[in-house]
């Protein structure tokens, strides 16, 4: 295969990947090991120390921001994800028509709308509720704008799971006297499962890491952790931020690994 | 066998897309297929075999015409009312299921009791001979285990007719042949109605009970094997099946005991013919390379030609012989006396046909 | 048991069959639907055209709007009005903050290619079983909290930064380096940002690239660096037109990135719009600031869309 390698190599682009992956992760890395830092400063090392992820997690602002965060996350993950999975079983497997590529776009939409743009729309739109009719759903507002950018997000690898499903398997059930109802529960269900559950986790984590939409919607009291942070950092930085930053980081990181294993488990 | 049992199909016409670019799979087909039979549908692909056949199970809906079983419509009913199962080409066992629940799943579906359904299994793993096997799931068995499994989960329902799309083209030759038998046995012992769908002629030929060749979304004829192959009605059917010489000849007479055709030699012979022939005129003639037989006497033969090819083949030898009128013609005779062929190439020879060996087509 | 019985006869009209059950099927599938769409269309689409009819109107005194119609958000845009007198003075300060914002996109953009199509071919030609660890590698920093990245390029770039330390630390230098706060610190936090959503889309072309392509060049007498302009490039381009799009929309709108590292002197369009429903409490300036953000955004899909079009390989 030395052969193969050869004639595919191109001359400093294998260090450039290399720089690349370092770039990337070298401010993280920093970030991680300074939160074990027991000295305040970020740049002089002291000593290893625990300190701050104890004092970040007896933090009552922190703990409340992560109730918050987990709170409006799984509500838009629950909804996104139910959404999405009915929005994919409509528009997939079925010849391109108008229609479908209307509603393709519509359930994409939220991804090609820059953040900010939503974010002031959205808060226009409930402030409008609110002095016109005097509608809030008060937490409720932040988890409906979580829910319409989760949709999209959840959408995606449900579609890609059913897509590539066999057609003929639904066919096979009818076939075998299952009503429609029972072929979806008993055989496309279970089927597509893995894109579900890898839906849901992209859904939770886009939620929990939201920052600008967040920061214009939310009310007081309705602070996320990621606000939380962004407040921390303005002030001035205090270490536990490090910690809980890299709590959070490393839940991303869990989630990432765990939708990665998914996908290998089902591709083989 | 009263009048309205087995499978009654009747103008049925199915379009697909619109406008310019319809497409009509399916042209006023009719058909009638007899309980207790093993009835094949075959021609070549975009023929509307697997159409017809998807007609019959409800994948697909007919724009013109009827379907009944056993005198009742099913039009109307969708796939999961029809006392109808398939063996899909590419058998879609559901992978999340063993082999035990994919064949009771038509019976769970249907409200068997689980006594029953474990006698049913037990039966059917017997008939497919996959015992032993039940709690593997599809994705650990071979290519024939899977078709096995496949038949077993839709014979397990004891369907009035079940319907195969080109069940073992997935499979090697030798398995091939082993589970053309395997159905024929089955087919015999379930009484069940078996539609069959294949392009392979060979297949056709040894399984069926009676054949409906397709092209082009219409039934060209339907027969029994014998019918078909001996007595083919139009060109299509003899070229399709087997190899097939084809004559220009005119009607001299036509009654009851055959036509009289007279060949481009001059010579007359007794042909069969389809019951419309008419009493004269010119006719397309059909006759199969192994019903000649060749001589050096080209006196009262019935075409004369010289040998361009001699092709062994163990069994048989081929002759490819160009007549007199320069078109080509193909000879088989049996290697009675071994490999030593009798002609040369370069010989003149007679090709000699017996009387009712010609056949005439209608087109 | 036998199969189920057969139940009632044969319909009057048997061609009603093919209809009826399109006509469920299609009925199934806008139930399905429709969730999806009332949501986004109601709580996404609405408020987009709420924003629409609130940069018609006049601010109100502590946010908010004032029901009266009014052009003047879009006019403050390009002029600057007098108190005193009322005239008009052509403004160019927003003007210079989209196009600021417009370049720092387009640079990072490019620089996110350079960088990011080599370490893309680099992936693509690994052995498959290595291919899953790197594309693995690349997405993590894809999900992880973007608020928390930039936070870490802080730590690094910043005056008590790992930079400047280590510099000064190695006797380079003794003044810290005014690097953080600066449009390079900016472009610098956008390419950090941003890369893995160029490598991604590119790796994806370059996987499916037939590479029996690159033999024949190399057997028609090219030279490394001809095959890869002549060849891999054109055939990755699809996969080099979507990373770039998604690299250059988000850039256009970024907030996160110029707040932390521009220090709030050199705005991008985000910050401005941001400021208007903050401080400034111009909502309805806000809201016009954003149209025009999302005209340049759809301006730029409609060159993606021809573009992708024309090269014939759309992709999702």
């Amino acid at each position: 295969m030395a052969n193969a390698l050869d004639l595919k190599r191109q001359p400093g682009f294998a260090s450039v990947a290399m720089i690349c992956c370092f770039v990337l992760y070298a401010p993280i890395a920093v970030l991680v090991l300074f939160s074990f830092n027991a000295n305040r400063s970020v740049t002089r090392w002291t000593e290893f120390s625990l300190d701050w992820y104890v004092r970040a997690l007896a933090n009552e602002g922190i703990q409340h921001a992560a109730l918050i965060s987990i709170e409006v996350a799984l509500a838009a993950t629950v909804f996104g994800t139910a959404i999405a999975t009915a929005g994919a079983l409509a528009t997939t497997r079925i010849r391109r028509s108008r229609g479908t590529n209307i509603a393709y776009t519509v359930i994409n939409m939220p991804l090609m709308v820059p953040e900010i743009v939503t974010a002031i729309a959205t808060l226009s739109f409930f402030a409008l509720l609110r002095t016109g009719l005097g509608i809030s759903f008060g937490l409720g507002n932040l988890m409906i704008a979580h829910t319409v950018f989760c949709i999209p997000f959840a959408y995606l690898p449900i579609r890609a799971r059913l897509e590539n499903m066999d057609l003929t398997l639904e066919q096979a059930a009818a076939d075998l006297y299952a009503t429609p109802w029972r072929t979806f529960r008993r055989v496309t269900l279970p089927l597509m499962l893995p894109g579900i559950i890898a839906g849901a986790m992209l859904a939770f984590i886009v939620s929990l890491d939201d920052v600008i939409i967040t920061l214009l919607v939310a009310g007081p009291g309705e602070t996320t952790l990621p606000l939380y942070i962004l407040g921390q950092i303005r002030r001035g930085v205090t270490p536990e931020v490090n910690a809980v930053s890299t709590i959070l980081l490393a839940v991303s990181i869990l989630f990432v690994t765990l939708f990665f294993f998914l996908g290998r488990r089902q591709r083989s | 066998m009263s009048e309205n049992s087995g499978i009654d199909v009747r103008g049925v016409t199915k379009i697909f897309g619109s406008g310019a670019e319809a497409v009509h799979a399916l042209d006023r087909v009719s058909l009638a297929i007899r309980e207790n039979e093993f009835f094949t549908l075959l021609g070549p692909s975009g023929c509307g075999k697997t159409t017809l056949l998807r007609l019959i199970a409800g994948f697909e809906q007919a724009s013109e015409g009827d379907i009944r079983l056993d005198g009742e419509g099913l039009t109307h009913l969708p796939p999961h009312q029809r006392p109808v199962n398939t063996v899909f080409q590419s058998y879609a066992l559901f992978p999340h299921m063993t082999v035990a629940e994919n064949i009771a799943f038509g019976l769970e579906m249907q409200g068997v009791t689980k006594p029953e359904i474990k006698d049913r299994l037990e039966a059917m793993l017997a008939l497919v001979q996959l015992s032993g096997l039940e709690q593997r799931r599809p994705a650990q068995l071979s290519g024939g285990q899977q078709q096995r499994v496949a038949l077993a989960r839709a014979l397990a329902n004891r369907p009035k007719v079940l319907l195969l799309d080109e069940p073992l083209s997935a499979l090697d030759l030798k398995l091939r042949k082993e589970m053309q038998i395997e159905l024929k046995r089955i087919q015999h012992e379930t009484g069940i109605i078996f539609v069959f769908v294949t392009h392979d002629q060979g297949e056709a030929l040894t399984m069926s009970d009676r054949i409906a060749v397709m092209s082009a979304g219409q039934v060209l004829q339907v027969g029994s094997p014998t019918e078909i192959y001996e007595h083919p009605t139009s060109h299509f059917v003899a070229d399709f099946i087997g190899e097939t010489n084809f004559l220009q000849g005119e009607v001299v007479a036509h009654d009851t005991t055959g036509a009289t055709v007279r060949l481009s030699s001059g010579a007359t012979r007794q042909a069969s013919a389809p019951p419309d022939t008419a009493s004269s005129g010119k006719v397309s003639l059909a006759i199969r390379p192994e019903r000649v037989t060749l001589t050096r006497n080209r006196e009262a033969a019935a075409l004369g030609g010289r040998v361009e090819n001699v092709v062994y083949f163990g069994t048989d030898t081929n002759y490819h012989i160009v007549l007199g009128d320069g078109r080509g013609f193909l000879a088989r005779l049996q290697n009675h006396q071994g490999a030593e062929s009798p002609f040369a190439v370069g010989d003149e020879v007679a090709v000699e046909i017996a009387d009712h060996a010609l056949q005439v087509l209608r087109d | 048991m036998a199969a189920p019985a057969l139940k009632t006869p044969i319909a009057d009209n048997p061609a009603a069959g093919e209809q009826t059950v399109a006509r469920a099927q299609a009925a199934t599938r806008s139930l399905l639907l429709a969730p999806a769409m009332l949501i986004i269309g109601v709580f996404g689409i609405l408020p987009l055209f709420i924003a629409l009819v609130y940069s018609f109107l006049e601010p109100d005194t502590y946010g908010g709007v004032r029901w009266v119609f009014s052009t003047e958000a879009y006019v403050q845009l390009l002029f600057e009005r007098d108190i005193f007198d009322d005239t008009l003075t052509f403004n160019s300060a927003y003007l210079e903050i989209f196009w600021r914002s417009f370049l720092l996109a387009a640079y990072s953009t490019v620089a996110c290619l350079v960088i990011g199509f080599p370490a893309a071919y680099f992936m693509a030609t690994r052995p498959e079983r290595q291919r899953d660890l790197w594309v693995f590698l690349i997405t993590i920093p894809f999900w992880t909290n973007l608020l928390i990245r930039t936070f870490s390029m802080q730590l690094i770039i910043r005056d008590q930064g790992v930079i400047n330390i280590g510099l000064m630390n190695l006797g380079l230098i003794d003044q810290p380096l005014a690097i953080i706060y600066t449009d390079f610190a900016v472009g610098l936090g956008l390419i950090y940002s941003f890369l893995p959503f160029m490598v991604l889309p590119v790796y994806a072309a370059l996987e499916r690239l037939d590479f029996r392509l690159v033999e024949a060049g190399f057997d028609l007498y090219a030279s490394r660096a001809q095959v890869l302009r002549r060849i891999i490039i054109p055939l990755a381009k699809p996969g080099i037109v979507a990373g770039s799009i998604l690299v250059f929309i988000p850039s256009l709108g970024a907030w996160i990135t110029p707040e932390l590292l521009g220090g709030g002197k050199e705005l991008m369009i985000g910050n401005m719009i941001w400021l208007q429903f903050g401080s400034s409490r111009n909502w309805p300036f806000g809201s016009a600031a954003a149209l025009v953000l999302m005209a340049m955004v759809l301006l730029a899909l409609l060159v993606y869309a021809r573009s992708a079009g024309r090269s014939g390989a759309p992709d999702g």
